[in-house]
């Protein structure tokens, strides 16, 4: 995984991203060509040229070691700490082997790269309580809890405050009132401490906001964006299965019916029936649930919405209205996944931050716990489950 | 780290204490200065030479590469400055991280395999990293009671910019923590409750404010005939490296002393770019430059003045501790026309009696 870290100098064309909130102007592109070793960072390349061309390029940094999250740009379009991203990489992915830098979305930008933290992400970090509620009496010396418990969280400790996923989540970009990945990421900090008291009164603030965990529509973005592996839309998955399958709380946003809905409808079709998704996540996890009032009046108002999908060929209105059909020995195979999940005493929870690399880890077990994102979930029956258990 | 808190105090007439005491880490990486853990020799690591040698058994056979950080810095800069180095210009050490076994490696000290691997290029699992020396911490600092008062008035101190001299001339790992969490709180509550026992002082904001604009807008308006800002920093930090480091002695502290003088005029000329008035950084880092200045110029006198070698501070040309005539601390405070002046205070000795290190 390591790359060669002795060769000479080079050079190297960053376009960055200028802004001036003073001058009355639009934002700018600006070029400069820097001199620096392949292997050394985005950030390092930035300050040289502010040192040597112009002192007034602005960018927030502080440890240049990926600790500290101050340095948080796009490079390419790509949300990264420019610290954290190697100039060859940087350059490789780069059009004409121009290096693209600029501020982070979602975020308001005060003047160059450096964009309004306490405006967005801090504001809502803050809102998920972001400190211990401990549970009473708490004891006179240290309050240790379990391994278990601390690896559990330490995946979201691992965050650093840097906003590249809050840069990057496309709900918050729909709906800026979206709690989103960061702040999200940082509430199961505490969800998942067993040394909080307001378990509960957490979760259901959160299932309970419109804008809160139902909120997330799983793109993988604030995953792809993470420079320290916290993998933010897994923890917000986390406090769904905990709200929903531990604590049952039955929400406002029907978050939690609709995931009862899917979950049924998979289990009886083995595929998704679209037609009845609606009417279920309303209605409630039954074939009448489209008779019901709640139903009916969701069903009335997405009829635009099902009348352009239809038009657009993103529906076919067979499948749609009589479900998939599967063959059956495949709808078993299906079941039979459901019925072994089920049986366990236990919901199996994947931290790959931890048990990522065992001693020298077998074929199969590699192919699958290092795999992309999407896969993610069947590594914890095979990595973390024969790891921990 | 420019200082800030610590030369402002000074500025305000407040005393430096034990300014010479800095501590190196041993092992920061060559090329960045990145901080490489403790922890890593803490399981275990060696420190090896160009000759594959653990040369701590030459300074602390007993403790090896767990001996105190000014030893094992100073241990890894005789190496170096005796062609034992390696790397392309000698002038690192290797850290052998391999002999930990990697899972332990993996799950321990995750933090720095993940530096290694972005910041080095090395897979500290399987090959040595190369390490040097680097500044990590002050001892010294504005002149603090326990209570984080200094002798001024009203002025309050706590964190690294304190000096409340727990850690004497070499802080041992972990313990800047005192300066955060014990002294930070026991100042925290102090400055309140005396806050809370007085009247409003009569200030004049504005005034103050005035000034501060006043100063602001100078620097904006420097003409462009002196040298940029960030070729005096790497002048200033250079100088330090070269002569206010792991090692010390007259000839090189009078240099470093001779150079911090014609940076202050520099940097008291400096020109910047930036004429904008929002997150003008160009500005801050020319402010920032004096604080250094200050802080440097400091260091060099008081190491200067110690002429012994105790703690973080090694004087070649005075090898031995010497308890007799500097068993002190120098205080540094600023005179009416500027310069340094030097003082003295007693050490507080309490339960235990400081004795020389051995291993």
């Amino acid at each position: 995984m390591a790359e060669a870290h002795d060769r000479p100098p080079e050079q190297f064309t960053l376009k960055l991203r200028r802004y001036d909130p003073e001058s009355g102007d639009a934002p700018y592109w600006d070029e400069h060509t820097v001199e620096l070793e392949p292997h050394r960072s985005v950030l390092e390349a930035i300050l040289q040229a502010r040192d040597r061309f112009d002192g007034s390029i602005g960018i927030r940094c502080s440890c240049r070691q990926a600790i500290c999250g101050s340095c948080g740009v796009r490079v390419n379009g790509e949300p990264s700490l420019a610290c954290h991203t190697h100039l060859d990489a940087a350059k490789a992915g780069a059009e004409n082997g121009v290096i693209e830098i600029e501020p982070m979305g979602n975020m308001p930008v005060i003047k160059d790269l450096i964009v309004d933290m306490d405006a967005v992400h801090w504001k809502k970090i803050q809102r998920v309580t972001p400190w211990l509620l401990a549970k009473q009496p708490v004891p006179e010396r240290e309050y240790l809890v379990s391994k278990e418990s601390m690896v559990d969280v330490t995946q979201t400790m691992a965050c650093i405050q840097c906003g590249a996923c809050v840069s990057d989540c496309l709900a918050m970009e729909v709906d800026p009132g979206f709690i989103g990945p960061a702040a999200l990421a940082k509430a199961y900090r505490f969800v998942g401490d067993p040394r909080d008291d307001e378990q509960f009164e957490r979760l259901n603030d959160l299932a309970q906001d419109p804008q809160g965990i139902f909120d997330c529509t799983h793109c993988f973005k604030c995953v792809q964006a993470c420079p320290k592996d916290v993998n933010p839309m897994g923890q917000i998955m986390r406090l769904r299965r905990i709200a929903t399958s531990d604590q049952h709380i039955v929400d406002q946003n029907n978050g939690e019916r609709h995931e009862a809905a899917i979950v049924g409808l998979i289990r009886n079709y083995g595929l998704l029936h679209e037609a009845e998704l609606i009417p279920r996540s309303y209605g409630g996890n039954s074939w009448f649930a489209k008779f019901t009032p709640a139903a009916g009046k969701e069903l009335l108002s997405s009829l635009p919405v099902i009348v352009r999908g239809v038009l657009r060929g993103k529906l076919n209105p067979k499948i749609a209205i009589f479900g998939h059909k599967i063959p059956s020995a495949d709808l078993k195979a299906v079941q039979a996944i459901y019925d072994k999940i089920e049986s366990r005493p236990e919901r199996y929870e994947l931290n790959l931050y931890i048990v990522g690399e065992d001693e020298e880890p077998a074929p199969v077990a590699a192919a699958v716990g290092v795999g992309p994102g999407g896969e993610a979930a069947d590594a914890s029956t095979s990595t973390e489950g024969s790891d921990e258990q | 780290m420019t200082g800030d808190g610590i030369a402002m105090a000074y500025r305000a007439g407040a005393p430096l204490m034990d300014m010479e005491m800095v501590q190196y880490h041993p092992t920061c990486l060559v090329e960045t200065g990145i901080l490489i853990t403790e922890g890593a020799r803490g399981e275990g690591a060696h420190l090896l030479n160009a000759n594959g040698e653990r040369f701590m058994e030459k300074s602390a056979p007993n403790k090896m590469e767990l001996a105190s950080r000014d030893v094992v810095s100073r241990a890894e800069q005789i190496e170096i400055n005796e062609g034992r180095g390696v790397g392309p210009n000698k002038a690192g050490i290797f850290l052998d991280v391999t002999v930990v076994p990697r899972k332990r490696t993996l799950e321990a000290l995750r933090e720095i395999v993940n530096l290694g691997r972005d910041f080095a290029g090395v897979d500290i699992t399987r090959e040595p990293i190369m390490i040097r020396p680097g500044q990590h911490y002050i001892m010294g600092g504005v002149k603090t009671d326990v209570d984080g008062r200094t002798p001024i008035e009203g002025l309050y101190a706590a964190g690294e910019v304190a000096c409340v001299s727990v850690h004497g001339g070499n802080r041992l790992g972990a313990n800047s923590l005192l300066d955060t969490l014990i002294f930070g709180r026991r100042s925290g509550e102090h400055a309140a409750a005396r806050a809370a026992s007085m009247g409003m002082p009569s200030v004049d904001a504005n005034a103050a404010l005035r000034e501060d604009a006043a100063r602001i807008d100078a620097i904006v308006a420097r003409p462009r005939d002196g040298r940029r800002v960030s070729e005096i920093k790497t002048e200033l930090g250079e100088t330090m490296n070269r002569h206010a480091a792991v090692f010390r002695d007259e000839e090189g502290l009078h240099s470093a002393l001779e150079t911090i003088g014609r940076l202050r005029e520099e940097a008291d000329r400096a020109w910047i770019d930036d004429r904008g008035t929002v997150f003008n950084q160009d500005v801050l880092g020319a402010i920032e430059l004096g604080y250094m200045v200050d802080c440097a110029e400091a260091t060099v006198v008081a190491a200067l003045e110690r002429k012994e070698s105790r703690g973080a501070q090694f004087r070649t040309d005075y090898p031995e501790r010497n308890d007799a005539e500097w068993l002190k601390h120098i205080d540094i405070t600023r005179g009416a026309d500027g310069a340094p002046e030097v003082g003295y205070s007693p050490v507080t000795i309490t339960q235990w009696q400081p004795e020389e290190r051995k291993y």
